[in-house]
């Protein structure tokens, strides 16, 4: 038995691709001219524009307000003029309103000392408020809003608070560069969690190829008055998915089409947690984030504090361009991400990492025929059967795959890593999703 | 000897017993167990056409009929592959007026846009299904409205009346379609429309952006530029959203020229297709 703590069904192990821009400290990338920034940047209903065009734009104003419990409004990154209002693609796919900002006047915040304030004397409702007002998502790449995440529904008690800073897709190191420059601002993040829910136990796990990142976290725990748990996890994949990473940790299973609330944990990533403190230390909304931006075809991979808004291009110059034609451009990590056609897609509350592969990583082949040979089984974390329900959503049996399973798949790609035929069984498994979404849907309307 | 014809004559008499007892009891389940089957329903069953197709939203012919017959549906119209007939068919068994004045509709796939005319944005390398392409940002096409071509009309159609065409693109073969509109519901980009059997033109394009970029993303789309609906004031040509419709009540003079006129070419003449 491995003498460290992982989940028991399924998993990959790809090369990690790490050690390019890990362990190395984050640099500021240079402010964008033009801030590109969708109002549709987390899970939930898309914010609405408060702004027009010819509007002068401070620094951190809010231009989207939130629109319903399920959404959290959008900031400006960079002070400026709004110079457009038009609809852009995001990498998921999907069209979202975006507001282009050209940069111009003073930074509020920018180069200037911070005032810190005190959130000890906040009610927890205040924290929250503070939280969604903020405009914090979760940042490890779903964007669920935090603020959901963080009320207790009535009766709930909070078990485990979980850190999640696995970081288990290949080649993105940036919440491990994270961990190693910001460990104190971390824990203070943890001090208003701990407030805010009073768990049992906060957990801090992180995967064993990340050694140094533990050590300056461990660290820092011994320094600080906070009780945390650091757990190591085996490095497989997808070890940071919510569901694998709480039986790893706890040995609990979030029931199938349940939250992890419904069982008493919160999960958090490490940079969301960052986030919580430098809402409430210093009322800053959500305005950059750390992106790693690597792959075979980048000259020099750096991790980078973003402006929300950046594009891509701007990120890649900043890397010193292109060594080679990539083959795909990847906004997220290799295994979940979205490969994306257009270089001026801005980074959003989202965007972990963005990777330039080369034809050899990204190791394209032709699509052959399934040959039932059971592999993509085996890689489920799920325990389900990708290949059964890839076939059924093919033939338009979508209830059926509902049946077997569909709704549990979490995306991670394991299987598609694995197949021996090359079939692109996640993208079929988002198809199914969205199909019965669909059908869903008429059925109510039907009612 | 003798024992020899004796065994087999006591073969045959035994096995001829046992078939006339079990036929016999056979004769009597049949009589007395019969389960009545509802006269209407096996009347509405000889004019439905029997192909299970599930166009009028139940799972085949006979949960249809069945429906009819009890009254809890009483749109008596569903039934798109049957045509006249049919829905004479099914209003003389249940006795309501029908109205079979209108021409037989089939599918048709408003897009010639393909490779050489289409701007794609990106290559597509996925799943071969029009409704997993479309998630990823609508498509590899530029123009958002378009046929994405990979064909999941084909798989649903019943009838097997689509394929590619000549150039590769899809298109419905008016004299196999049944008209159950399988294919409108399955495809993403609503490129598929009815018209009429005996229709005579029809604009084949989608696209309701502006000229100027339906322009830049096809060679062969309406930019609804209005040249058929000016020229050809009686022909039936109208522009709505930047596209323009044809209508195929009122046919007046001048459709086939306002199809010549076209700049992109996106009306085509049917029969010369």
């Amino acid at each position: 038995m491995s003498k460290f703590k992982t989940f028991p069904k399924g998993g990959v192990h790809p090369p990690d691709n790490i050690s390019g821009t890990g362990n190395r400290p984050i640099r500021n990338a240079s402010l964008p001219t033009h801030a590109v920034i969708p109002m549709s940047q987390h899970i939930g209903a898309p914010a609405e524009c408060i702004v027009n065009v010819g509007d002068t734009i401070e620094e951190e104003q809010l231009i989207g307000k939130s629109t319903g419990y399920v959404s959290v409004p959008v900031h400006s990154s960079i002070p400026g003029k709004v110079v457009e209002i038009k609809e852009i693609y995001l990498p998921h796919g999907k069209k979202s309103q975006a507001v282009v900002i050209e940069l111009g006047g003073e930074f509020k915040r920018m180069g200037k000392p911070q005032k810190q304030s005190d959130w000890t004397g906040l009610s927890e409702k205040e924290i929250i408020e503070r939280i969604s007002s903020m405009g914090l998502a979760g940042q490890g790449g779903a964007t669920f809003p935090t603020h959901v995440k963080l009320v207790l529904p009535e009766g709930k008690k909070c078990d485990y608070l979980l850190v999640n800073a696995a970081e288990c897709e290949p080649y993105l190191t940036s919440d491990q560069n994270m961990i190693l420059e910001k460990a104190e601002e971390i824990l203070e993040g943890l001090k208003i969690l701990k407030k805010l829910l009073s768990p049992r136990e906060i957990i801090f796990a992180i995967e064993s190829n990340k050694p140094e990142a533990a050590g300056v976290m461990a660290a820092a725990v011994e320094k600080s008055d906070l009780d945390v748990r650091i757990d190591i996890l085996k490095t497989k994949y997808p070890q940071g998915a919510e569901k694998n990473i709480i039986k790893s940790c706890t040995g609990k299973e979030v029931p199938s089409g349940k939250l992890p609330l419904d069982i008493g944990m919160v999960v958090l990533n490490v940079e969301t947690v960052y986030s919580v403190y430098e809402a409430l230390v210093f009322e800053k909304p959500l305005v950059e984030r750390v992106v790693t931006v690597s792959g075979g075809a980048v000259k020099a991979p750096e991790t980078f504090r973003v402006k929300i808004g950046t594009t891509y291009r701007q990120l890649l110059e900043e890397c010193e361009g292109l060594i080679e034609e990539p083959a795909k451009v990847i906004s997220g990590g290799p295994m979940m991400g979205f490969g994306v056609f257009d270089l001026d897609t801005p980074v959003t509350k989202g965007t972990s990492g963005i990777l330039f592969l080369t034809k050899k990583e990204v190791k394209a082949a032709k699509q052959t025929s399934c040959i039932s040979c059971g592999r993509c089984i085996q890689a489920c974390p799920m325990g389900l059967n990708p290949s059964d329900i890839n076939k059924h959503s093919l033939n338009f049996l979508f209830e059926e795959a509902q049946d077997m399973g569909l709704l549990d798949c979490v995306e991670c790609g394991s299987c598609a890593y694995v197949c021996p035929a090359h079939i692109p069984l996640v993208q079929s498994f988002r198809m199914g999703k969205n199909q019965l979404r669909a059908i869903m849907m008429q059925k109510k309307g039907a009612k | 000897m003798l024992d020899l014809i004796l065994r087999t004559l006591y073969g045959f008499i035994s096995v001829a017993f046992l078939g006339s007892a079990l036929g016999f009891g056979l004769a009597i389940a049949a009589k007395k167990l019969r389960v009545e089957k509802d006269k209407t329903v096996e009347a509405l069953m000889g004019h439905l056409p029997g192909l299970n197709c599930g166009s009028c939203g139940y799972a085949g012919c006979e949960p249809y009929a069945e429906a009819l017959s009890s009254g809890s549906d009483s749109d008596i119209t569903k039934c798109k592959p049957g045509g006249a007939a049919c829905l004479e068919g099914i209003g003389q068994v249940l006795e309501r007026e029908v109205d079979t004045s209108g021409p037989r509709m089939v599918a048709q796939v408003h897009c010639r846009g393909g490779e050489g005319t289409a701007e794609t944005r990106y290559r597509y390398k996925g799943l071969k299904d029009c409704n997993a392409a479309s998630i990823l940002f609508g498509g590899d096409k530029s123009c958002q409205y378009g046929c994405l071509g990979l064909g999941s009309c084909m798989q649903v159609c019943p009838a097997d009346a689509i394929d590619y065409d000549e150039q590769g693109l899809v298109w419905v073969d008016k004299n196999k379609c049944i008209g159950c509109e399988k294919c409108i519901a399955v495809c993403p980009t609503g490129v598929i429309k009815m018209i009429p059997e005996d229709a005579d033109v029809i604009v084949a394009c989608n696209s309701k952006d502006k000229g100027k970029d339906t322009k830049a993303n096809c060679s062969v789309g309406c930019i609804g530029c209005q040249i058929c609906a000016k020229k050809f004031p009686d022909a039936g040509y109208k522009i709505t959203d930047n596209l323009s419709i044809v209508g195929y009540n009122d046919r007046g003079p001048g459709r086939a020229d306002a199809a010549e006129k076209c700049p992109t070419g996106s009306i085509i003449v049917l029969d010369e297709k």
